[in-house]
């Protein structure tokens, strides 16, 4: 085991699934010279070459389509888009193009293509900079959905996705880039829809994934302070949705919180809610709580940002709520 | 189209204060002030000023997070500007835009816009609305040499087009999209050919010369006002600063900042004021002066305002 950031352990899934695996190839913005805004692909131009690492207009719309043709004729390539907000610019590519194709080709089609993004707030990015649009993923049915929170996890989901026939939105959180942990040395993989128990606990249940899950274990500390034993599950993908794991964790527990960046109405946390309504109502003793975004354009001005987005005092406040503790 | 010297003076005045604005906004992002990306116009004062003065107050115009510039040229208070850098209740958008969102209808700024390309369809809007309303009022979007590569702005250049609507396209050709040289993103030469396939009238110029860019603008206001359809003006620039705080500018060479700095235009338009113009050594002094002193009040302004109350968060989602 190493030490290594989320953004190189992200850089290492890359370059092993590409000596690996030739069909992979990288299309994006200044992701040669530059090595991406975020360094995660520092030096894989000239490791890789120009056909192999290319670098494509501000076309998000173009070549997310054009990822989509390399897909269905024999090529894995991983599209990056620099922010997710652009992933709007890249709409149709996205939800009429790679999600429906195989479906509609009734099987004859298939779409092995990673879209590598990163969302989230929380650097003073303002509205079309910030958001967190995991939902609308979640909604359209053809897209698995990855978001890592650890750098084990960003390597390890990354390469499932990059060995998966599928189309998969692999999100990333750009304030998770600069934090450490721990990687294997050898070969690993981790399975796309396989939650992971982040902290076992008995009085209550946070659900949670990407940088919400850093949130969610401080928020557990804080209860345990007051006597209240969380257990803290990172979904880590909400396409396929794990929610075995999610109903296993509520009989122990009886109350569960869902807690994610991105908009708390119709957020993946009200599913997450009806799923387990629908799977364990006779095990809840207390209504389940989301805490999310509020419903609103992420503001610019620090103290607005600050109100506007979770953190572990808001879910500190909801595993109060559900455990019926003083708040 | 000559210019009298309170023109003049008033295009240096405008540009000085606009980069001394932009070199605020870098000290305040380094110390910490000022959060989110940074995406300084130094070096691009010129195309600034001389795209937006020939305007009307009540021309339109939409710019991108690079478009401090021209905000300030339109008219938009600086005060405002930096107060909402900081992130500030005074700010022209109470603190909730930042940097990359300055929008103040009363001088017709549609917005600056951090999606790129995405300002010129809405520019062609506000145009096609100055024409069903016969107001006389043109539209102008600014926007850099890589957002010619985005479906929106493409299809904005057929949409114009078709309807004639009065707009002016500016493209502030700085030879980079954020890290990437245009030249291997493109494959014609220039980018204002790619306009003239689209039916528009098209123009270049050397956009580190303030008085070619503004008698070159005004011309195609004038042709887009009356009735001519649309003009798109390529303007050759340079940022002598990184994409945004933080750049560390693998992509190009120290030699080449250095030959566009040495015709820096915040240098080299005062000397030509003097040589060409009849203008004293002392009267150059006295800008600079008004300037600093302008700028001082600026700050001053910006770091005694109040922060956002986290009660008016939810206010301004709707009308
Ligand atoms: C749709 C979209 N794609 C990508 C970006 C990220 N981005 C911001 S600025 C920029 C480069 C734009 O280059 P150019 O249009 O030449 O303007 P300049 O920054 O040089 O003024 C990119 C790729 C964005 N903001 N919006
Ligand atoms: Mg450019």
């Amino acid at each position: 085991m190493r030490e290594l950031t989320y953004a190189k352990a992200l850089r290492e899934a890359l370059i092993e699934e590409m000596e690996r695996d030739p069909n992979i190839l990288l299309l994006g913005e200044d992701i040669g010279v530059y090595g991406g805004v975020f360094k995660v692909t520092e030096g894989l131009l000239a490791r890789f070459g120009p056909e192999r690492v290319i670098e494509t207009p501000i076309s998000e719309a173009g070549f997310v389509s054009a990822a989509v043709g390399l897909a269905m004729t024999g090529k894995h390539p991983m599209a990056e888009l620099m922010f997710m907000d652009f992933a709007y610019v890249a709409a149709d590519s996205i939800f009429n193009q790679a999600a429906k194709m195989r479906y509609m080709s009734g099987g004859r089609a298939q779409v092995p293509l990673t879209i590598r993004t990163q969302q989230g707030g929380g650097r003073g990015n303002a509205a079309q900079h910030s958001q967190s649009l995991e939902t609308f993923f979640t909604h359209i049915p053809g897209l698995k959905v990855v978001l890592p929170s650890t750098p084990y996890d960003a390597k390890g989901l990354l390469k499932s996705a990059l060995r998966d026939p599928n189309p998969v939105m692999f999100i990333e959180h750009k304030l998770l880039y600069n934090t450490k942990g721990l990687v294997p040395d050898g070969e690993y993989t981790v399975p796309l829809g396989k939650a992971d128990v982040k902290r076992s606990g008995t009085d209550a249940t946070v659900v949670t994934w990407s940088r919400t899950v850093l949130h969610a274990l401080e928020a557990a500390d804080l209860a345990a302070a007051d006597g209240i034993d969380v257990e803290v599950i990172d979904l880590r993908c909400t396409v396929p949705l794990d929610i075995d794991t999610v109903v296993e964790s509520v009989k122990k527990t009886g109350r569960l919180v869902v807690a994610h960046e991105a908009h708390r109405r119709l957020g993946v946390g009200a599913e997450i809610a009806a799923l387990v309504q629908e799977l364990a109502f006779d095990y809840l003793d207390a209504p389940v709580e989301r805490v999310g975004a509020l419903d609103i354009p992420t503001p610019y001005s620090k103290p607005l940002e600050d109100e506007a987005l979770p953190d572990a005092a808001k879910i500190v406040q909801a595993i109060k709520r559900v455990t019926y503790s003083e708040t | 189209m000559t210019l009298s010297s309170a023109d003049l003076r008033r295009m240096y005045r405008t540009m000085l204060l606009i980069r001394r604005f932009e070199e605020q906004a870098v000290a305040f992002f380094l110390s910490g002030e000022l959060r989110g990306s940074l995406h300084p116009c130094i070096g691009q004062e010129a195309t600034a000023v001389g795209a937006v003065f020939p305007l009307r107050r009540d021309d339109y115009l939409t710019c991108t997070y690079r478009g401090h510039g021209q905000a300030i040229a339109k008219g938009l208070d600086p005060k405002e500007g930096m107060a909402e850098l900081l992130g500030r209740r005074t700010g022209c958008s109470q603190g909730k835009g930042g940097s990359m969102h300055y929008t103040d209808l009363s001088v017709g700024l549609l917005g600056e816009n951090a999606i790129v390309g995405a300002g010129a369809p809405i520019a062609v809007g506000a145009a096609l609305r100055a024409k069903l309303d016969k107001t006389g009022q043109v539209a102008m979007s600014v926007f850099g040499d890589g957002a010619i590569n985005q479906a929106a702005l493409l299809e904005s250049l057929n949409l114009a087009a078709a309807w004639q609507a009065p707009v002016v396209f500016f493209c502030e050709n700085n030879l980079y999209s954020e890290m990437t040289p245009i030249s291997a993103m493109i494959g014609t030469t220039t980018l204002a050919e790619r306009a003239a396939g689209f039916g528009w009238t098209t123009m270049t110029v050397d956009g580190y010369d303030p008085i070619a860019v503004y008698q070159t603008t005004m011309e195609a206001v004038e042709h887009a006002r009356n009735g001519g359809g649309p003009v798109f003006i390529e303007a050759m620039t340079y940022r002598l600063f990184g994409h945004m705080v933080g750049d560390t500018e693998p992509y190009r060479t120290k030699e080449e900042v250095a030959e566009w700095r040495a015709r820096d235009p915040i240098t080299a338009f005062p000397q030509r004021l003097i040589d060409e113009f009849g203008f004293t050594p002392n009267e150059i002094a006295e800008i600079e002066a008004e300037v600093a002193a302008e700028m001082e009040e600026i700050s001053r302004f910006a770091l005694q305002s109040p922060w956002p109350d986290v009660s008016e968060i939810g206010e301004h989602v709707f009308a």
